[in-house]
């Protein structure tokens, strides 16, 4: 199950945390599972670091299935 | 509900030449439309401006509760006392969106909120009004939120990215709150005389208040420049109400009633409805605390903050006993 960031909250622990998010982020049917972290637990990259982090990826096309032709009479693959 | 009239800091807007390499490239990254995100080098006056302009919006989204409240225990039926209450709820989620994306310019929750209670920052002044019957919440509905809506929907594409994504989610909400208000003024409007009266009184009072909403007028807006090349601001206040009076109107002829202002009239020529101003002494008398109920709304927020100090202590010393029994355990 992928989880999304849906926003920020104050609580005592996490335990109150959990039923904050509840109420907060989950009026509208969004809720499946929810997942409380401390902010300051997180590490995380920076918006202009963007470049360098993650540009390396799209000179690597090969990495794509389709990238390589299969012939028809092969079939599926 | 929304911030208006925001004191911009800044001492005018420069040009390219004027600006260091830093300004340079943030202004590039604005004018390419790219979000600015907390980490994200900006200029002091863009934070300031910024947390004063989210800290009122976050003020007047927990403020409006209030004059909702205050019917909550005499909804006319269950069904309304249960949206109502719902709508209430998603204001208090409003506010919180909106104080967590001020807290990512560097100032706490409960600073913002000390500042609120000191005087120090504002609300929106349409929440200094009465509702005095139960039209008034029909038509704070329809009509506060219907200017709110316009505002925040300009907003989504502002330039700073945790106000922009507030923003986006806020809308997807809002329009529930617009939409809970016509119905039940609906209902008001094609109800018993005295009913509809009633609807009439609602849009009679609170029509200018709701027009207020939007500022001052441009010319009298005198900090919008450096707030529009910023994108913090996307439309001007004329922009914007002229937006929501050419939607509002064929709301009120629909609902049956009397136009709240003698000059309203379509002008062809423009495209738009012509109206008069609000009487903008009122509002700058509002803004600076004189409205009917400036005295009463502070008293309650304090109230409210002050009286919910033990659950907040109660539940931090039970979370600071907890976590010293785990760790003791391990």
């Amino acid at each position: 199950m992928s989880h999304r960031h849906v926003g920020s909250l104050h609580a005592p622990d996490a335990e109150m945390a959990v039923k904050n998010a509840r109420d907060v982020y989950t009026r509208r049917n969004e809720g499946v599972s929810i997942w409380v972290v401390e902010a300051r637990h997180i590490t995380a990259t920076a918006p202009g670091d963007k470049g360098p982090m993650f540009e390396p990826s799209e000179s690597k096309v090969y990495r794509h299935p389709t990238f390589f032709d299969i012939p028809e009479e092969v079939g599926h693959m | 509900m929304y911030a208006q009239m925001i004191k911009t800091v800044s001492s005018g807007v420069k040009s390219r030449d004027e600006m260091s390499d830093e300004e340079r490239a943030f202004q590039d990254k604005i004018d390419r439309d790219i979000k600015i995100e907390p980490r994200d080098w900006m200029p002091e006056d863009y934070r300031k401006t910024l947390i004063r302009q989210i800290g009122q919006h976050a003020h007047s989204e927990v403020v409006g509760q209030l004059p909702e409240g205050n019917w909550i225990t005499r909804a006319p039926t269950l069904e309304r006392k249960a949206i109502l209450l719902a709508k209430v709820q998603d204001e208090a989620g409003h506010g919180l969106y909106l104080y967590s994306s001020a807290e990512t310019l560097g100032i706490t929750r409960d600073e913002m909120i000390e500042l609120l209670h000191e005087g120090r920052m504002k609300y929106s002044s349409i929440f200094n009004y009465p509702t005095l019957n139960w039209a008034d919440i029909g038509a704070v509905g329809w009509l506060v939120d219907g200017a709110a809506i316009i505002n925040q929907v300009a907003l989504q594409r502002t330039s700073y990215g945790p106000y922009s994504r507030a923003m986006i989610r806020i809308c997807k909400e809002e329009s529930f709150h617009a939409r809970q208000g016509y119905h039940a003024i609906m209902k008001m409007a094609f109800g018993t005389p005295e009913q509809k009266r009633q609807a009439q009184d609602a849009v009679n009072r609170l029509w200018f208040p709701a027009l207020m909403m939007f500022g001052p007028s441009d010319a009298e807006s005198v900090h919008s420049e450096q707030s529009m090349a910023w994108k913090i601001k996307v439309k001007s206040n004329d922009e914007l109400r002229r937006q929501f009076v050419d939607q509002t109107v064929p709301q009120i002829e629909y609902l049956g009633l009397d136009l709240p202002d003698p000059e309203i009239k379509w002008n062809e020529e423009r495209g738009h409805y012509d109206f008069s101003d609000p009487d903008w002494k009122e509002f700058f008398d509002v803004i600076k605390g004189n409205g009917p109920c400036n005295v009463d709304r502070m008293k309650n927020r304090k109230e409210a903050w002050e009286d919910g100090a033990w659950v907040r202590d109660g539940l931090l010393a039970h979370a600071r006993k907890r976590a010293a029994a785990k760790v003791a355990a391990e």
